[in-house]
This record gives structure tokens, sequence and C-alpha cells, in this order.
């Protein structure tokens, strides 16, 4: 209920970057709230400050100004409770896929167990795997190698996904694919995630709330949540408020462009 | 495609029956990527060999390949194999030290700013030194045993390890390096299980420029000071005005650091065929 049931709070959050030609103000004056297994699209355009959004949220750095909080513990440090999905793949490429997934323990223990093994057999399946075990990442497409990036951070079963631009090397079939099939994963074992992405309709097919940043300095200009029910479909895309919706979403994105 | 290609309208009239595809002869060539190289190397043994018939070139200019040859057996056996030994030895362990010394070196210099803005210089005026022009001064501070010689190794064949693994450990995608911050892994975890595996293949192509460096490196210890060793053997018989045995002496270098090159190059690809360019896999 209320505050109890917030999984990220982000409370008039600043980042400022010290770099060779003086301070660069990524964010300014961020404030958002993720309840628990709420799916939020951050959208933005690039350079906004949205990889420093996910960054803090995940502890990998902290806020210089305000205030970054999970399960409404300050963040310090990187969590246990959170996985984190990259644009790239980034898969070790001496390493198959059951390697790759079990990863995390490996690294984190200095050992993979026997549980570790049935875990690992459970996201891979999970992401539709089963059988690519043995594969080296060379040996997949670039679509089969994110979902190992997706199983790997899935393994140590996170309560917070976050997800950098995870689609946006893919080509567009597979993109699409790919969103139909983490909506399936998201519904089958919900957890709170947010999801970064430059695509419009990546955003409303996705997520509950979509997030819109302005250019630098990072601000949210918007925060609206998207008018469609689930499960979602094709068809339901099509629907007229919800190209309304888009249409909005774009529009806000426009004018936050910097005028050439 | 397949379908209208079939279609008999599209059949050609006046095109004679196919030959088997056949390949001009130079792209037949190039599909035998050891036999190429190996018909040029005897067609230059050949004209080598009638050139310095032809032109009655004097041994001491230019010894024949059959000359050459003979030379091989102004030695015993035994001599040529303590030779070998000696320069084989001291380049091995000059490179061992190398490895041993440049991976830790090179770890800091990937993981700290402050160890590569205080090192690097003192890197860059180390390699800048001519080792040849030092050799003399090893020599007579550490005696005329292995360690001068093997210090003189050591000092050729360590800069491109250097160089090489630390671009290696800093070639990690970043997000591998998040990955690891935010399991929170022990540090040294992030070396072992990422960043020194990401580094194989540059660390490979510095063990292969360096272990030919080695060979160097020996035989310039052995030029300064020595009483066997190919090196030594080489300026020995040059001294004496045996040429053609002189030419042996070379043959073998260049056999030996052929040999040592394609060792290290065969055990990348026993042991890590994955950092090895999709297309020679
Ligand atoms: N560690 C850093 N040091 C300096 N500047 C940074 C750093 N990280 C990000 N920035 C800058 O902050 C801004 C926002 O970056 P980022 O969050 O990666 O944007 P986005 O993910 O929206 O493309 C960019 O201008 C970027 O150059
Ligand atoms: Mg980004």
């Amino acid at each position: 209920m209320g505050l109890a049931s917030n999984a990220i709070d982000f409370q008039a959050v600043g980042q400022v970057f010290a770099t060779e030609s003086g301070p660069l103000t990524a964010l300014d004056d961020v404030n958002l709230t993720i309840a628990q297994h709420e799916f939020v699209a951050v959208l933005g355009p690039s350079g906004c400050g949205k990889s420093t959004l996910l960054r803090l949220t995940a502890g990998l750095m902290l806020p210089t100004e305000g205030r970054v909080s999970v399960y409404r513990q300050p963040v310090t440090r990187p969590r246990d409770d959170v996985g984190i999905v990259f644009q790239q793949a980034t898969l070790l490429p001496w390493a198959n896929v059951l390697d790759n997934v079990t990863f995390p323990a490996k690294h984190k223990r200095g050992r993979v167990g026997a549980l570790d093994r049935e875990r690992a057999a459970e996201v891979i399946a999970a992401v539709g795997l089963k059988g690519f075990e043995a594969r080296l990442p060379s040996e997949l497409s670039g679509g089969m190698q994110q979902r190992v990036g997706i199983a790997r951070a899935l393994f140590l079963n996170p309560d917070i996904l976050l997800m950098d631009e995870p689609f946006s090397a893919l080509d567009a079939l597979t993109r699409d694919a790919m969103g139909y099939e983490l909506l399936k994963l998201w519904q089958a074992s919900p957890k709170t995630v947010m999801f970064i992405t430059h695509s419009i309709p990546e955003a409303v097919l996705l997520a509950d709330r979509v997030i819109v940043m302005s250019a630098r300095p990072g601000r949210i200009v918007a925060d609206l949540p998207v008018p469609l029910g689930r499960p979602r479909d094709e068809s339901a895309l099509r629907a007229p408020e919800v190209q309304d919706f888009a249409a909005h979403l774009r529009e806000l994105l426009i004018a936050k462009e910097p005028a050439l | 495609m397949s379908a209208s290609a079939d279609t008999p309208v599209k059949a050609p009239l006046a095109e004679p029956a196919r030959k088997p595809p056949s390949l001009p002869l130079s792209e037949r060539l190039i599909a035998m990527p050891v036999v190429l190289p190996l018909l040029t190397f005897a067609l230059l043994l050949v004209l080598w060999e009638a050139a310095t018939r032809v032109f009655s070139i004097p041994s001491f200019i230019l010894p024949a390949p059959t000359r050459i040859i003979e030379g091989f057996s102004a030695v015993t056996p035994a001599r040529w194999s303590a030779h070998v030994w000696a320069t084989l030895r001291v380049a091995l362990i000059g490179y061992l030290v190398a490895i041993a010394v440049s991976l830790p070196i090179a770890i800091g210099l990937a993981k700290s700013r402050l160890m590569s803005r205080a090192l690097y210089p003192l890197l860059v005026v180390i390699q800048s030194v001519p080792v040849v022009a030092v050799a003399p001064i090893i020599i007579v501070v550490l005696g005329t045993d292995d360690a001068p010689r093997v210090v003189i190794t050591f000092m050729i064949a360590f800069f491109p390890l250097v160089v090489s693994m630390t671009t290696g450990l800093m070639a990690t995608p970043p997000e591998l390096i998040e990955l690891s911050r935010s399991l929170r892994a022990p540090q040294y975890r992030e070396i072992t299980q990422i960043r020194l595996p990401y580094a194989v293949p540059y660390i490979f192509s510095g063990l292969k420029i360096s272990v030919t460096l080695a060979v160097i490196g020996a035989v310039v210890a052995e030029f300064v000071a020595a009483d066997v060793g190919i090196g030594f053997f080489i300026q020995f018989s040059t001294s004496m005005f045996r040429l053609p045995q002189a030419w042996a002496g070379l043959v073998v270098l260049v056999a030996m650091s052929l040999i040592l090159f394609q060792a290290v190059s065969l055990a990348q690809r026993l042991f890590f065929p994955w950092s090895l360019p999709k297309e020679r896999r």
C-alpha cells in the first residue's frame, strides 16, 4: 500500500559529472516513483541521462544530489535483488550459453552448484533457448544472444529488472518478437521493470507507464499511463486511442529535441 | 527466383553445354596456403643457386644454398645441439621472465590510473634505450653466465608484452565491469574471470611478437659475450671467414624463431580457439 509498495523512488535526484570541459548536468531534479511489479518505460533522446537513471537505481553510482531508494532503503551500493540487461548482450565469448547464464554465481560466489544449474535450466527454458546450452555466443544470432543476456539477468531471480535499450541492437522483426516474449516472462513471473528505450512503439507495447525525458539536462517532462489493458497484441496497438497516445509521446519527444 | 529459372521460356537458346566450373590458376593457387609459399621459396633457392654459379659469386659474399648445406656438416651434431640449446635456453628463460614480469605490471597499468601515470613514461624510456648498446654494460655488471643474457633477452621481449596485455585488459566491455560490480564480486575475479580472458587475443599477439624478439635478444647477448650458442657460432664463423657455416647458423636461427612462433600460435589454437578470428577456426 502507498509507500510500502514502492520499489524504486527518486527524490529530487541530480547528477553532475565532472568532465574535461567542466561540469555536465546529466540529471536535474528527477522525481520518480515506480510501484512494485510495475513495468515502466523511460523514453528520451540519447544523452538525456537514461542510462544514468538506471545506474543510479542499480547502485553503480551515487547521485550528486537528492536520494535514490529501492524498497525504501537508500541505495548505497549494488543490491542482490536487482538484475541488469544491457544494450549489447555483452556475453563472455569464451563461455557457452549455460556458463554465461550461471556466470553471476561463478563470479559472485566462485562456484556453480547443482542448484545453480537447475535454476539456469529454468531460465534458459523460459527465454526459449533450451537445447542451445552448449553453444558459444558467436554461434548465436543477435536476438538469441540478447535472450542469454536476459536469462543471465533473471538467473539470480531479481525482483527488479533494469533494462537499458535491450532490443535496440536487434532488427525490427526480432525486436517485436522479443518484446512479446518479455511480456510473457514478466506476466509469468512479475517483476518491477525499468525499461529504457527510445522507441515509442516499444514503450507503448510493453509498459504500464511511460516516462518521457528531455535532452540535457535530463528532466522528466511527462509521466503517463499507457491507455491499454493486458494482455496486449498487435490489434490492441492499432486502437485509435493508443495511436493518439503514441502521437502525443512523439510530440513530447520532438518538442524536447533541441533546435538545430 | 528458382521457379523462374526453371521455366523453359527463360532457357537460353544458344548457350553451349556447360563445362565444369574451373577457377583461374591464380585463384587455385591462392586456395593452397602452404603450397604457394613453398613454391616461391623453392624457386628462390633455384635462382639463388643459379646466380651464384653463373656469376661465380664468391662464397664469402653469398654462398650458394648447396654450400650452406655443406656448412652444416662443418660442425658435429653434438656441437650443433649445444649451440641450439644454449640459445634456446636463454631465449625461453628470458621470454618466461618477461611474461611473468609484464603480467602484474599490465594489471597495475590497466587497473590504476595512478600507476599508469607513474609508470608508463618510465617504461617508454626503458623501451627507447637501445638494448644492443646496453648489452656490454649488462655483461660487465652481471658476469658472463646465463644471467646477463637472460636480462638482455628480457629487455627486448618485455615491452610488446606489457603493451599488448595492458591494451587487452582495458578492452573489456564496460558493461561486463558493471555486471561484476553489480554482483559485488571480489575484485580479483574481475581480473581473473573477465579482464584476463578478454585480453587473451591481445596477449597472444604480444606473445607471438615477443617470442621472436626473445631469440633476437639471446643472439645479441651472445654477440657481446659467449662461448656457445648460435649467435656466438655465427660471429665466430664470420671472424674465421667461414661464411657458409655462418649462413647455416642463420638458417638454424630462422628455423628456431619460426618453430617458436608456430608453437605459440598452436597453443592459442589448442587452448583458446574462441580467441581466434572467425575465419581461421
Ligand atoms: N561517467 C560519466 N562521466 C562523464 N559524463 C558522463 C558519464 N556518464 C554519462 N555521462 C554523460 O551524461 C549524459 C547522459 O548520459 P547517459 O545517461 O548515458 O544518456 P543516455 O543513456 O540517455 O543516452 C551524456 O551527456 C553523457 O556523456
Ligand atoms: Mg544509454
